[in-house]
């Protein structure tokens, strides 16, 4: 089970607390994580990365084991330690505002 | 006895005021979906608890909510947990997907280059007149969509954007399509207005569009004066009784066309600004109109800090101030195109909400105004339902 922690306000959305454990089929790698939370919540399509292209909303940041993986291709495959469950892979809402 | 339900959609969350028909003691709930932008919410008039709600973050994009008991429970359309059940599989979760029709193509940019289309929110929700699964959603950058199955997936009618959609461009809040009107004595007819396009109207229920601008002067923004396209259009409002009267708060003056807006006249007369954002018409007297007027396009605060909304019963020209209980020194508010709303219980009430966070609603049509709520986030829109 991989463990994925969403920002607040996805969380909300998806009503979920907390962290959350989901089934990944291998290989884990960013896009298949994100496909796999889309599939078990629909309502997080579009809000994470755009329908269709599929491409990171700008403001939004992946981080795995104190790396950041935003700008990492997708088929990227995930540290170990985030396959094994671990670590968290972290989808973060990034830091803007005044 | 009858009652009101108010919408209030804010910078961080969405509030529901509501009251009996006195409109004096008034309980609020929110915020609902807290810390997002609410640009608009609007209730069905065909079942009034059927709400739907633009929620958008520049983090997170675009979600639709709708509630089917009138703003108690919301959910994103087509993605409850029991509708993951279907037998077709997966539910796309396609509810917050505005995917532009063939070809995206290119519009002008603040540059003046062609930039294309790309979507960034919902402004505007407007429920069909008949059937609560239809709405319709004026989006940024300009389009209008429709869904017809409540909201689970929308599809855009493209005719709009080939009404000489290269030459619209953004104003300074986006290139928004922000009103939509319907026709209730025509329902193949619908009016749209779109910063910095222009309003637009449909006969043949949204396949073909024409620009509905003629009369329009924006001398500074548009130095050709014939220019189809290109204007500043504010807010279009009409009454449902004579809804081939339509009447206009441009970037810059207020006007009324009486033939659909084949042909504008401006009604400004003795208006202290003809500057302004919103317009609304009176609920039973279709020649009773509302603006707020706004000191000018560089200073988006009433003219001498007095917040006055301008009445006028001849449909235009001849303008009252309306100011009692309304701060009359040192208010430097805003008040946004979609944030006036009418009810329509016998005496009319009015309602507007403001940059600072205040909803005021007047319960006589105008002549004395009282703050519903002063600390909300700033208000984006207002709507309100009256409830038998």
């Amino acid at each position: 089970m991989v463990r994925v922690v969403l920002p607040f306000h996805l969380r909300n959305l998806a009503q979920i607390d907390g962290e959350l454990a989901i089934e990944v089929p291998p290989p884990v790698t960013v896009k298949s994580v994100l496909d796999a939370l889309e599939a078990r919540f629909p309502v997080l399509r579009g809000t994470i990365r755009d329908h269709g292209t599929h491409k990171r909303r700008a403001f939004i940041r992946f981080f795995a084991c104190r790396d950041d993986l935003s700008l990492e291709p997708p088929d990227t495959q995930l540290p170990n330690a985030v396959v094994e469950g671990r670590e968290p892979f972290l989808v973060v809402g990034a830091m803007a505002g005044g | 006895m009858s009652s009101v339900r108010v919408l209030v959609g804010t910078k961080k969350g969405a509030f529901i005021l509501t009251a009996d028909g006195t409109r004096r003691n008034w309980n609020v709930s929110g915020p609902h979906f807290a810390g997002w932008e609410l640009y608009h919410l609007k209730g069905s008039s065909v079942d009034p608890n059927r709400i739907y709600a633009s929620q958008s973050s520049g983090w997170f994009g675009q979600v639709i909510q709708r509630s089917d008991d009138g703003g108690k429970t919301w959910n994103p359309p087509g993605t409850k947990p029991e509708e993951l059940m279907s037998p077709d599989g997966m539910p796309k979760g396609a509810s917050n997907m505005f995917a532009y029709e063939g070809e995206v193509g290119t519009h002008k940019f603040y540059d003046g280059s062609q930039h294309p289309w790309e979507f960034k929110r919902v402004w505007h929700i407007e429920p069909s007149l008949t059937d609560p699964d239809t709405a319709y959603a004026g989006v940024e950058d300009a389009a209008i969509f429709k869904t017809t199955d409540g909201g689970r997936t929308w599809h855009e009618l493209p005719g709009l954007r080939g009404a000489k959609g290269a030459l619209w461009q953004p104003g300074a809040g986006g290139m928004c399509l922000h009103t939509i009107l319907l026709d209730p004595q025509n329902e193949k007819r619908i009016y749209v207005a779109i910063s910095a396009a222009g309003a637009f109207r449909t006969d043949d229920g949204g396949q073909t569009w024409k620009p509905i601008n003629k009369g329009l002067k924006s001398p500074y923004e548009l130095p050709d004066p014939d220019a189809e396209v290109g204007h500043c259009v504010h807010r279009i409002a009409l009454h449902p009784s004579k809804p081939g009267t339509l009447f206009m708060q441009k970037h810059w003056d207020v006007l009324r066309s009486d033939n659909g807006g084949d042909l504008w006249n401006e009604v400004s007369g003795n208006l202290p600004s003809d500057f302004g954002f919103p317009i609304d018409v009176h609920a039973h007297n279709p020649e009773t109109i509302y603006v707020v007027p706004i000191t000018s396009d560089s200073l988006h605060y009433p003219p001498d800090g007095k917040l006055r909304v301008y009445r006028s019963k001849s449909g235009g020209n001849e303008w009252e101030p309306l100011t009692k209980g309304l701060p009359q020194k040192d208010c430097y508010v805003n008040v946004y195109r979609d944030a006036m709303a009418v009810d329509t219980l016998e005496d009319c009430g009015i309602y507007f909400g403001t940059t600072g966070g205040q909803v005021y609603c007047s319960p006589d049509g105008g002549d004395t105004w009282d703050a519903i709520v002063r600390d909300l986030p700033a208000v984006l829109s207002v709507e309100v339902q009256t409830l038998k």
